[in-house]
């Protein structure tokens, strides 16, 4: 699938490991969460550019120690309807202050696309058919109501200039 | 009432686009209608057995003349030429096109309204207490609280995928008419001790096939905190709410499962990280909206209101319609006013265009151009001065709308059931009619008092039977329709679910059945003591010797 960032697609050079594939060493290397908490120790010594995909249920306080360790973290949406993800990644960015690269993946819409860039997503894992609706679908909302990871400035700023300054 | 300035305009102008954009895509067949599914429940629209239905949110209730005007025009121009008043203070067309709906929510937005969220799983249109603002025993008025939580949960991007849909609602009153322990979230404001304003906060509340009272989390959050708490909840609901079974999906079965102490936990504990952020509510934003629901300019009047009182002794026909749809109000002088749209046979929340027009133009003559929707399906005019009531009730009986019937036996919620419901397992409809003609005797209706029936033509509860004080289910056995008897329900403030008395009745005995109930309340009743009432004086034992007794 085309990974989007800011709408231009971009050169994917990651890797999900699968383990009956023994990768090369240095490939930048996506470990899904259950095979990190197997092999843990394994990977962390992995000779190359480090990544990781949660899934909606992985509760981001049990690995947020090894952060600093990945470049990349993906959080799936197994089905468009399923929400997780959107508070799983606002946990990341505003809680846990995880700086680097966040992508959606999984199935996921042109119509979520505003809100996974609000929550704090950086690229998306898009269908083909979507890699040119980004900019329509980011300017569909134009001040939001209410705060959230991105920099928006928010309806209430607008409101009360002041309160905002401070 | 709240007017939109230019953000919440250019916020609900967008959504319009946007969803033109959408029906386009889906007309063009780039979207399958599994994909379009969760759009068009975003923007409303249902798509039933043989049309779609566009749902138009009535943000707690509350429409001027104006709007009501173009619920009415529109309901011409794209439906059949009328609508219906729905129990979540919403309104709702049944026989729109799709590729129509754009230009409807054009119409619709031109006078600052829409149809966002009023479906799907996300938070949805937040309800109050009909009598905000004027009702004697309210403290605070309740509409600020659910502007700020419509503007608030609007296009949230982290609560538009939740597990299920997610309803909260606001009372600021003694009396709880907004029913709020059958809710996702219930708040009730109120001032504490140190005379500091704020919310107990009740999660967990809800009907459908698992019915709950919620439950308190936290008896007082200040006001400042509302939003950061609310964010704290829809948090770890939206994370942990049960995402495997439909039926097991609302946050009333997690707080069930896990236990309201432990959900309360969480909550607390993610609040902590919340509570002082941006979140915490600007002074200024609650002042501005608050300015948009200070009281209207009253007259200065002298109570009693000589030329009411005598109309009241002269002409039965007003009195009776003054007994029950007649609400006092804060300000001398005044009342609120009860419009039925429960007429004895007619389908409970329908109204035409023509009555729509009739109820926005008598809305404008007599109380200052305001109209609010019950959840019993009925309408308020809110700023009625007491010398206008008889005029009034003339205007309504003129536009056959002066049932007088509220809060009697045959001001019945009931849900579309088989008629117009895919899910439905009995017809409900019917049975409401037949029930109010049964007791179509006004004088039979006022003699036995307050009484509330409820009917659901399934389990799903859309009729609230669980809360009725005589609730009425409609199932299907070996290809029968069956309808099951709960008593005791209630939705005030001491909420509780009814009781099932016993084995269903038949679609031709379950008319009877409620009879002999309501005959069975007559014979044991104290005096001025209401149904329910009795019902908790005695228990629901004698009810359920009358109705299983042997016949011989
Ligand atoms: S209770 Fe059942 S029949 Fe009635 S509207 Fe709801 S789903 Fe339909």
């Amino acid at each position: 699938m085309p990974i989007l960032r800011n709408g231009a697609v971009i050169e994917d050079k990651w890797v999900l490991l699968d383990e009956a594939d023994e990768p090369q060493a240095g490939t930048p290397l996506v470990v899904p969460s259950e095979i990190w908490r197997a092999s843990r120790d394994r990977y962390l010594k992995w000779y190359g550019p480090l990544g990781i995909r949660l899934s909606p249920a992985d509760e981001p306080s049990a690995i947020a120690h090894d952060f600093g360790r990945f470049e990349l973290i993906e959080i799936d949406f197994p089905v468009f309807g399923d929400g997780r993800g959107f508070s799983i990644a606002r946990l990341l960015r505003e809680r846990y202050d995880y700086q680097g690269e966040l992508r959606a993946v999984g199935d996921i819409l042109r119509d979520q696309f505003l809100f996974l860039d609000r929550c704090g997503f950086d690229t998306l894992a898009v269908r083909q058919d979507q890699v040119g609706a980004w900019k329509e679908a980011l300017s569909e909302l134009s001040t939001p109501y209410q705060a959230a990871t991105d920099k928006r400035t928010t309806v209430l700023s607008h409101r009360h200039p002041a309160k905002a300054a401070e | 009432m709240y007017r939109y300035d230019e953000y919440d305009e250019t916020l609900v102008q967008e959504r319009v686009d946007q969803f033109r954009g959408q029906v386009a895509r889906r007309l063009s067949g780039e979207l399958t209608e599994n994909q379009f599914r969760p759009l068009r429940l975003m923007n409303g629209l249902y798509l039933q057995l043989h049309s779609y239905m566009l749902r138009v949110a009535i943000p707690y209730g509350v429409l001027s003349s104006t709007q009501m005007h173009r619920l009415a025009d529109i309901a011409r121009r794209y439906d059949k030429g009328y609508g219906h008043f729905t129990t979540r203070q919403n309104f709702q067309y049944n026989w729109p096109r799709l590729e129509d709906t754009p230009d409807i929510l054009q119409d619709l937005a031109d006078v600052e309204m829409h149809a966002i969220q009023t479906s799907g799983n996300c938070i949805r249109n937040v309800t109050s207490d009909e009598f905000a603002g004027v009702a004697p025993d309210e403290t605070h008025d309740p509409r600020i609280a659910c502007e700020i939580i419509r503007q608030w949960s609007s296009f949230h991007p982290e609560f538009s995928f939740l597990p299920r849909k997610f309803k909260i609602a606001v009372s600021g009153a003694k009396s709880d008419r907004a029913a709020i322990k059958v809710h996702d979230i219930g708040l009730r404001q109120y001032q504490n001790e140190d005379g500091e304003t704020g919310y107990e906060v009740m999660v967990g509340g809800g009907q459908g096939r698992t019915p709950m009272i919620a439950k308190t989390i936290r008896p007082f959050l200040l006001e400042k905190h509302l939003l950061s708490y609310l964010e704290a909840i829809m948090r770890v609901y939206n994370r942990f709410g049960r995402r495997d079974n439909k039926y097991k999906a609302r946050i009333k079965i997690l707080v069930h499962e896990m236990g309201a102490a432990a959900f309360s936990g969480l909550v607390e504990e993610e609040w902590e990280q919340l509570k002082d952020t941006s979140l915490q509510l600007p002074e200024a934003e609650v002042e501005r909206i608050q300015s948009y629901f200070e009281p209207p300019a009253y007259e200065d009047i002298n109570e009693p209101v000589a030329s009411f009182e005598n109309k009241r002794t002269e002409d039965k026909g007003f009195a009776a319609w003054v007994n029950t749809s007649v609400f006092p109000h804060k300000q001398a002088g005044y009342a609120a006013a009860i419009i039925s749209l429960k007429p004895i046979g007619g389908v409970p929340g329908d109204a035409s265009a023509e009555q729509m027009d009739a109820i926005a133009d008598l809305a404008d003559q007599y109380s200052l151009g305001e109209l609010r929707v019950t959840h019993a399906q009925n309408l308020v005019l809110a700023y009625v001065k007491k010398s206008d009531l008889y005029a009034l009730w003339q205007g309504l009986v003129e536009a056959d709308l002066a049932t007088a019937n509220q809060g009697l036996i045959t001001d019945i919620i009931v849900c579309p059931g088989l008629d117009y419901c895919q899910l439905a397992t009995a017809r409900s409809i019917p049975i409401a009619q037949e029930i109010a003609e049964r007791f179509a005797d006004i004088r039979r209706q006022h003699d036995i008092g307050n009484l509330y029936v409820n009917i659901s033509g399934c389990i799903n509860a859309c009729g609230h039977h669980h809360v009725g004080h005589i609730g009425i289910l409609g199932l299907e056995k070996k290809g029968q329709e069956s309808y099951q008897i709960t008593l005791g329900g209630r939705a005030d403030e001491h909420a509780a679910i009814g009781e099932r008395v016993g084995p269903a009745f038949s679609y031709e005995t379950i008319v009877d059945a409620v009879e002999t109930i309501v005959d069975t309340y007559i014979g044991i009743r104290e005096t001025d003591e209401r149904f329910i009432d009795t019902l908790t004086r005695t228990g629901t034992d004698v009810f359920k010797e009358a109705l299983y007794a042997d016949p011989a």
